[in-house]
This record gives C-alpha cells, sequence and structure tokens, in this order.
C-alpha cells in the first residue's frame, strides 16, 4: 500500500510544523524520515496515522483518501518512542487487544486470537513474555511487543515513531537489523522516524530528510549522504569541513589548492563554500603536492579502527577535521604536534545563498 | 450495647441515602471529571468553579437553591411531579439528592486528577489499533483510573453520610424517611435528658466514618500498588 502526502500544511499556533509537504512512499518500502527536533517529522508521521489533522493537503493510501478518516479506521499500525505498552494488561492482551475491540461480527473467535498473538510473539520472540505484565521486561522486549501490538491488527501501513530513541546504544543496533531483517519478511510499508543518521542510512531504502518543516532531500541512503542536496543536509548528515573558497572559471580555490568546479564556468572571482567530508581529506606526511594545505595536527583520537585529526592550518587558521585508518596513520609516522599537509580529495561547492552545485 | 429501633432505623437510612446519592452521582461524575480531564475550552474556569461550589457555600444554600429548583413549586420540580408524579421534597429520594450535590465535588476532584495522569499516548495507541472512543475509555482510561475511582466514591459516600444542611432544609428531618445519623443526633441534642443517647449516636457515627475510611484506605492502596508495580 503506497502512501501519499499531497501539500500538506500544519500549524500549531503561530509554529509552523509541516510546511506545504508532497511525498510518496512507495509500497514495500521502508522509509526514514530523518531531520532535527522540531523538524516536523513527527507530526508529519502522526497526520499520516491520523493522530492529528493537517490544516490543508490530503492523505491518500493507495490512491484512497484517508484525509477524514478516524484514526481507528485507517487501518495504521503505530510504534510509539515509549511503547506505549497497556501497563494493567498482560503482554498477551496488549497483543491481542486491537483483535479483541473489534465489533462482534468481525471479532476473530478465541482459538483464532490465541494462535495469532502466539504467532506473532514468536515472530519477535517473546512467546515466553505472554502471561508477564510489560513492567516484567526491558526497553528492546517492550518495543518488540509493542511493534507485534501494532502487527496484529494486520496494518496496511507501519509507522514507527523514534521507536529505538529510549533504548541504550547496543540494544539500538542490535534491534535496527533486527527490524531491517523483519521488513524484509513482511513488506508492509513502513515510515519511521528518526533524528540519528546513523539509523537511517542503515535501516532505510530511503530517506527523507527534514528541516524546519520542509523536505530538504528525498532519496536512497547512498544519494542523500554523497550527493547532499544542500548544506543543511550535508551538515546533518555526519561531519563536515567547510573552506572558503574562490570560484573563477570553472576553478575553486582554497588557498592554494585548486579544485576543478566546472559548473561555475561562467564565475569570476565570485564567493563560494566547499563542503568536505573528513574522510575526503588526505593528509601527507611531506609535501608531495603544490597544492595542499600546511597545517599542524592539534588533536589526535583513536577510535577502534580510526584516526581522527584535528588540524590547524597555518596561513588561514582553520581548524580542519580528518579522519584515516589506524594504520594508515601509522605508516605516516605523525604524531600530535607534527608538521603536516593536508588536500581535499573530494568536495562539493555552494554558493553562500545556498544554490547547489557538484565539484 | 444493643441498639434500638430508632437507632437502627437511623443507621439504616445513613446508610440507604449515602450509598443512593454514590450511586447517582457517579455516571455524571465520571462524564465530567473526564471532560475536565480531557478538553481545554472557553470558560473551563467558570464550569470548575462552578462544580467546586458545594465545597465552599454554606449547605443550606444548597438546599434552599434545590427547594427552588426541584421542589413541588420549583422550575424543574414542577415538570418532574407534572409529568412523571415525582416529588422529591420531604423524601428519602429528596435526601440522597441533597448529600448527592454536596458529594459531588469531591468525587469529581479525585477522579480528575486520577484521569489526567494516564497518558494520552496510551489512548493514541489504543485508537490507532481500531478502538473507539468508549472503548478506549472502557479499558484503557478507566482502569488506569481506578484508585482515584475508588477514592473519590469513598470520599463522597463519607461525605454523603456526613451531610446535614443540605439534607435537613431540602428533605427536612423526618423520622424514618429522611432523618440520617447527623439528623437524629442534632434532634437527640435539641430534646432536653437525651444526652445519653446521643453520646451513643455520636459513638456509632464515628465507628462507621472509620470503618468506611479503613476500608478506602485499603482499596485504594491494593489497587495503586498492583498499577505501580506496573509502572516504570
Amino acid at each position: 500500500m503506497s502512501i501519499e502526502i499531497d501539500h500538506v500544511n500544519k500549524h500549531f499556533r503561530d509554529f509552523v510544523a509541516v510546511d506545504n509537504v508532497s511525498l510518496t512512499f512507495n509500497e514495500g518500502e521502508l522509509t526514514a524520515l530523518l531531520g532535527p527536533s522540531g523538524s516536523g517529522k513527527t507530526t508529519l508521521l502522526r497526520i499520516i496515522a491520523g493522530l492529528e489533522q493537517p490544516d490543508t493537503g490530503r492523505i491518500r493510501f493507495h490512491g484512497e483518501d484517508t484525509t477524514d478518516k478516524h484514526v481507528s479506521q485507517r487501518g495504521v499500525g503505530f510504534v510509539f518512542q515509549h511503547y506505549a505498552l497497556f501497563k494493567h494488561m498482560t503482554v498477551f492482551q496488549n497483543v491481542a487487544y486491537g483483535l479483541t475491540v473489534r465489533p462482534r461480527q468481525s471479532r476473530p473467535s478465541k482459538a483464532d486470537i490465541n494462535a495469532k498473538v502466539m504467532h506473532l510473539l514468536e515472530l519477535v520472540q517473546l512467546d515466553w513474555t505472554a502471561h508477564r505484565y510489560p513492567h516484567q521486561l526491558s526497553g528492546g522486549q517492550r518495543q518488540r511487543i509493542a511493534l507485534a501490538r501494532a502487527l496484529a491488527v494486520e496494518p496496511k501501513v507501519l509507522l514507527l515513531d523514534e521507536p529505538f530513541g529510549a533504548l541504550d546504544a547496543k540494544v539500538r543496533a542490535e534491534l535496527r537489523r533486527w527490524l531491517r531483517r523483519l521488513h524484509d519478511d513482511i513488506h508492509v510499508t513502513s515510515v519511521f522516524v528518526t533524528h540519528d543518521q546513523e539509523e537511517a542510512l542503515e535501516v532505510s531504502d530511503r530517506v527523507v530528510v527534514m528541516n524546519k518543516g520542509r523536505v530538504e532531500q528525498d532519496g536512497s541512503p547512498e544519494q542523500v549522504y554523497d550527493t547532499p542536496a544542500n548544506p543543511f543536509v550535508y551538515r546533518f548528515l555526519g561531519n563536515v569541513n567547510l573552506f572558503h573558497a574562490r570560484l573563477h572559471d570553472g576553478v575553486a580555490r582554497i588557498g592554494d589548492i585548486q579544485l576543478p568546479a566546472p559548473e561555475f564556468h561562467g564565475y569570476h572571482n565570485e564567493r563560494g563554500e566547499a563542503y568536505v567530508r573528513p574522510h575526503e581529506i588526505e593528509v601527507l606526511a611531506t609535501r608531495q603536492h603544490d597544492d595542499a594545505l600546511h597545517s599542524q595536527i592539534e588533536l589526535v583520537s583513536v577510535i577502534g579502527p580510526t584516526v581522527r585529526l584535528e588540524l590547524r592550518t597555518n596561513n588561514t587558521e582553520t581548524l580542519v577535521h580528518a579522519e584515516l585508518s589506524k594504520h594508515h596513520f601509522h605508516s605516516l609516522g605523525l604524531k600530535q604536534g607534527s608538521d603536516a599537509w593536508i588536500r581535499p580529495t573530494h568536495s562539493r561547492i555552494f554558493l553562500p545563498d545556498e544554490r547547489v552545485a557538484n565539484g | 450495647m444493643t441498639l434500638s429501633p430508632a437507632e437502627w432505623e437511623a443507621i439504616r437510612l445513613s446508610l440507604l441515602i449515602g450509598l443512593a446519592a454514590v450511586a447517582w452521582i457517579l455516571p455524571p461524575g465520571i462524564a465530567v471529571a473526564w471532560w475536565l480531564a480531557r478538553h481545554e475550552f472557553r470558560g473551563k474556569a467558570i464550569v470548575d468553579g462552578l462544580i467546586h461550589l458545594p465545597l465552599v457555600l454554606p449547605p443550606v444554600v444548597v438546599g434552599y437553591l434545590l427547594l427552588v429548583a426541584l421542589g413541588r413549586q420549583g422550575v424543574i420540580g414542577q415538570w418532574l411531579y407534572s409529568t412523571l408524579g415525582i416529588s422529591l421534597p420531604f423524601t428519602w429520594q429528596g435526601a440522597a439528592v441533597a448529600s448527592g450535590v454536596m458529594a459531588f465535588p469531591l468525587l469529581v476532584r479525585a477522579l480528575r486528577l486520577s484521569l489526567e495522569a494516564v497518558d494520552p499516548k496510551l489512548e493514541a495507541a489504543a485508537s490507532t489499533l481500531g478502538a473507539s472512543r468508549w472503548r478506549i475509555f472502557t479499558t484503557i482510561t478507566l482502569p488506569l483510573a481506578v484508585p482515584g475511582l475508588l477514592t473519590g466514591t469513598v470520599l463522597a459516600f463519607a461525605r454523603a453520610l456526613s451531610e446535614f444542611g443540605a439534607t435537613i432544609t431540602f428533605a427536612s428531618n423526618i423520622p424514618g424517611e429522611t432523618r440520617t445519623l447527623p439528623l437524629a443526633l442534632y434532634t437527640l441534642i435539641q430534646t432536653p435528658g437525651q444526652e445519653a443517647t446521643a453520646a451513643r449516636l455520636c459513638i456509632i457515627a464515628i465507628v462507621i466514618a472509620l470503618l468506611s475510611l479503613i476500608a478506602s484506605e485499603w482499596l485504594a492502596r491494593r489497587t495503586r500498588q498492583r498499577l505501580q508495580e506496573r509502572d516504570g
């Protein structure tokens, strides 16, 4: 079941939560809505579910307009950040809830409900908790029960609001891989909200980056990471270095460095900003190229197999972050306080008013 | 000590009127508490104030207002009598109405606090699972507010038992009909030479009040513990 969001607007008093958003979520896809807090991603999710009403705009499920349908009639599964399990009911009763509240004529028999609930509990690998209460389970287990409860009503779409946000790092990583595998098995159209870029890139088929109620970029995890549409996406998805550049006749100049910028051919001595990821900074122990920036290593931090460097360039005093493998770093023979030469291997250049171009 | 028939009569009437009062205020009390807990609207403070008025008004004023509204010549009373043949003043049902009105704010207060503490996300979760608003209320909201419901009910019952001013004004002091424990006690005090009997009634009133408080405390603690264990 595809979901179509058609020019949706929503404001709370004078705060614009969702600003004229149009999107389509494809059938069977797992999409991440990624953005900082206040970017409107959760509001958009709640509008899809019917927990909020848009001021203007329509929501369609598989072409059918559901904007005016009550949340209880939409057939969505919703998973909340803090699980929202019914604490006065057992795990079994929680998962069975969506089936037992059906009107009598469409309610499955007791035996059917029983079989279905036990099947779902097996799916989330928690069948042994059926007669426990939510408070007796860990956070990760509770979130799996919440997911089983949402799946019990056979939702047409599955919506997850920061589903792993309340869990510690290790459980979070485990659970998101598990969600990915589960999604590959059941293939229900799913949208999940997160502010964690790593989570979005790892789990989803597609990432929608939101900021200030608007969609900044919509694409595959690779697309949004490798070719960010604008400086916001660049900054939000991982660390980035910013260099001030001069654009002149298809060339971007950063100090002595010249980078090809063919899309700026008609420009003459225009100001630009070059965005370079830390792993796209080449670090050299000796001056092998003319176009390298002389700098000094201020800080070395070793994080497992990678080394992160903080360098300060000698002429512009800019702080530059570089990332390289521990092996490579050791082969360079550098240490804290050493002189080093750096050059960007890849960059993307934006004009200061955020018009976009590749470099 | 054995109780005299008149004492038994007063105890029976007190319990009957107390229970009847709680029974009739429960449905509107739950509805009003839920409405106040879950809705924001213009003039909410005024509605809130009106509901709490019986707590601060002299009970005689409430009794008098009831007489104006529900008396045989009253605005609603006239209609009740002419169409349904019901007349409330000077009956035990009237006494139940009067003590119920006095107990209403206590029920609403306790219940409302409990309802406000129920996480709206649980209700939202239930609605995404297809439950109707009524279904959500009966299966999620109310069960989670049971401690407040119990506390409110017992407080209201105790208030109804001890109600004096509004009852005597609206339903009068009729032996075997509206003469509850406080009214019987008042009558005895007014009669010379009945001090010993009055003291006995006084003790009975204390015992009943204590018993209901202990029972409610025990019940409330048990349910609260059950719910709290499941917190977190």
